[in-house]
């Protein structure tokens, strides 16, 4: 038996006094798709960072295919190369045209020729839509496909796991849709994905497994028709009634 | 559909539902922008006149104009002073390009954040705080002197190499800050996404930090600049003959401090119209940051022309 794509064994994470995350256990098989729920500040954020190592964990272990990468010693940029994150608010590099932003990954980190990278690039930003925007700057697009071209940047990588961190929550609602399909489409290609999410209804669609996420730790995780329809915990429940209030789901 | 308050639409767009009342603030704007010329324009003549009147009609004006207004000792300095200029924008131009590599140096070590670097943190921040301290005439003074007063063997003792010396020392201290404080502009989540990459933090700060740091503060980096034009004076201390040193000697020869006035005149010349590049390029990055018609709004910031007033 292969080893999973991620496993996490008990992770603490505390900045100052406040314990962020309280021990979370989780494993991921390759081609899973794992969607996050919870409240803000329930540590979603925190454990997709922690994962890629940008905040470094105060217990605990994380392999990626069976390796360890807390350990003592261990090489983090390779790691990283590894491990893609799109984060919430896009960080593309302002300074840089779009088709540079997506091959400084591969130039500056996998040393590969400029026109192997950039023919690479443009096939990428071809399929998700964004060839014609390979030679402008990010300030020229759109909220919506500037993050496409932040999926493409981690994409480019050729990440064994992909972190979506709230990808769609600093988008205008209708270029909510454009994103979440780019992000389908990964799925159904069997990209190896965590997703951060407060979309309830896309989590429902996509996701092979939910966790809900309460106070620094998995509460309850499931199948996506379980936890949405019959969830076991109070927590839970009550989180997902107050979604439905609000109309989102 | 302006109801809604989308990004384009105008903060003022609401005051101005009533027909004809954005005419008629247009000729108020533009009746008030004439009113503030006239203004200015007046009180400027007014000031200027009374400062010109009163030194003309002190008791000691025939003296002054005789010993700084001297028309022919003014034109027949000026080849002398002009020629001995080039030494000063020599000087100003070896020791800019070593002040940018130097400071930027010292900037990248006083940003860095790791345990082992500390030692190379507290030696930047060391020559930071000493070379800032200590007056510049005084750090001239003591190198211009003391090195080659040391008379040890080969040491050069061409005062030049010391005036660029002393100037690049003193100024890479003030300019490390300007970096400084580009490099502390930049938001974290930049390095964040570029470490994520898996590029390293030398990489990161080389392809990610530093283009956008560098290219916000090149307006007060020219900033120090014009500073530095004027400073080459001072390693006329140390026996450079640039142009205040030449002016010295002229005066000296006839009794007389027009050639101050000539150097003065040709520093004036040479440093205003970098001054109005500067504020040119501040516009610039300000109407860039902040989207078009904020700029403007800036540069007709008068409390009459109305986007003055919104803000």
């Amino acid at each position: 038996m292969t080893a999973p794509a991620l496993r996490i064994e008990g992770i603490w994470k505390s900045f100052g006094a406040l314990d962020v995350l309280q021990g979370i256990d989780l494993e991921v098989a390759e081609h899973e798709v794992i969607a996050l729920i919870g409240a803000s500040g329930s540590g979603k954020s925190t454990l997709l960072r922690c994962i890629n190592l940008l905040e470094p964990i105060d217990e605990g272990r994380i392999f990626i295919e069976g390796e360890e990468i807390t350990g003592k010693g261990v090489n983090v940029d390779r790691i990283r190369r590894r491990v893609g994150i799109v984060f919430q608010s896009f960080n593309l590099f302002p300074h840089m045209r779009v088709l540079d932003n997506v091959t400084l990954g591969p130039r500056k980190v996998l040393r590969r020729p400029k026109a192997d990278a950039e023919a690479d690039a443009m096939r990428l930003l071809e399929r998700f839509g964004l060839a014609e925007k390979a030679n402008q700057l990010p300030d020229r697009l759109s909220g919506g496909q500037q993050q496409r071209v932040a999926i493409v940047r981690a994409l480019a990588m050729e990440p064994d796991l992909l972190l979506l961190d709230e990808v769609t929550s600093a988008l205008d609602p209708e270029l909510v849709a454009e994103v979440l399909n780019v992000v389908r489409e990964l799925a159904a290609g069997g990209m190896t994905m965590l997703i951060a999410t407060h979309e309830m209804g896309f989590a429902r669609d996509i996701a092979n497994r939910v966790c809900f996420l309460d106070a620094g730790r998995i509460l309850e995780q499931g199948p996506p028709a379980q936890i949405f329809a019959e969830p076991r915990e109070p927590r839970t429940r009550q989180f997902l009634n107050r979604i439905i209030e609000a109309g989102r789901l | 559909m302006t109801a809604l308050g989308g990004p384009g639409t105008p903060d003022r767009g609401g005051l101005s539902s009533l027909p004809g009342s954005r005419a008629r603030r247009r000729n108020d704007d533009r009746g008030s922008a004439l009113r503030s010329t006239l203004v200015a324009l007046v009180s400027t003549v007014l000031v200027f006149g009374v400062i010109v009147y009163v030194a003309v009609n002190s008791p000691g004006w025939p003296a002054v104009q005789a010993s700084f207004f001297d028309k022919d000792i003014f034109w027949s300095s000026l080849p002398d002073i002009a020629l001995a200029f080039l030494v000063n924008v020599q000087l100003f131009l070896i020791a800019e390009v070593l002040i940018l590599v130097l400071a930027l140096l010292l900037a990248v070590a006083r940003s860095s954040t790791s345990a082992v670097l500390f030692p190379v943190r507290l030696m930047a921040t060391i020559y930071v705080d000493v070379f800032r301290a200590v007056p510049g005439v005084l750090v001239i003074y003591i190198l211009g002197f003391g090195i080659p007063g040391l008379n040890l063997p080969g040491i050069p003792t061409d005062p030049f190499l010391y005036a660029v010396f002393a100037l690049t020392l003193i100024y890479s201290a003030y300019v490390s800050e300007v970096y400084r404080a580009g490099i502390a502009s930049i938001h974290p989540s930049q390095t964040a996404a570029a470490r994520s990459l898996g590029l390293s933090q030398a990489q990161a700060l080389r392809h990610v930090v530093l283009p956008q740091a560098i290219r916000r503060v090149v307006p007060p980096l020219l900033n120090d600049f014009i500073g530095l034009q004027k400073d080459t004076v001072l390693v006329s201390y140390i026996g450079v003959i640039e142009i205040f040193r030449q002016s010295q000697i002229i005066e000296s020869a006839n009794f007389n401090f027009t050639p101050y006035l000539a150097v003065a005149l040709v520093f004036l010349v040479v440093t205003i119209p970098m001054a109005r590049f500067t504020d040119w390029l501040i516009l610039r990055q300000v109407r860039q940051e902040r989207g078009g018609g904020t700029a403007l709004a800036t540069l007709a910031g008068t409390p009459a022309s109305g986007a003055g007033a919104v803000r």
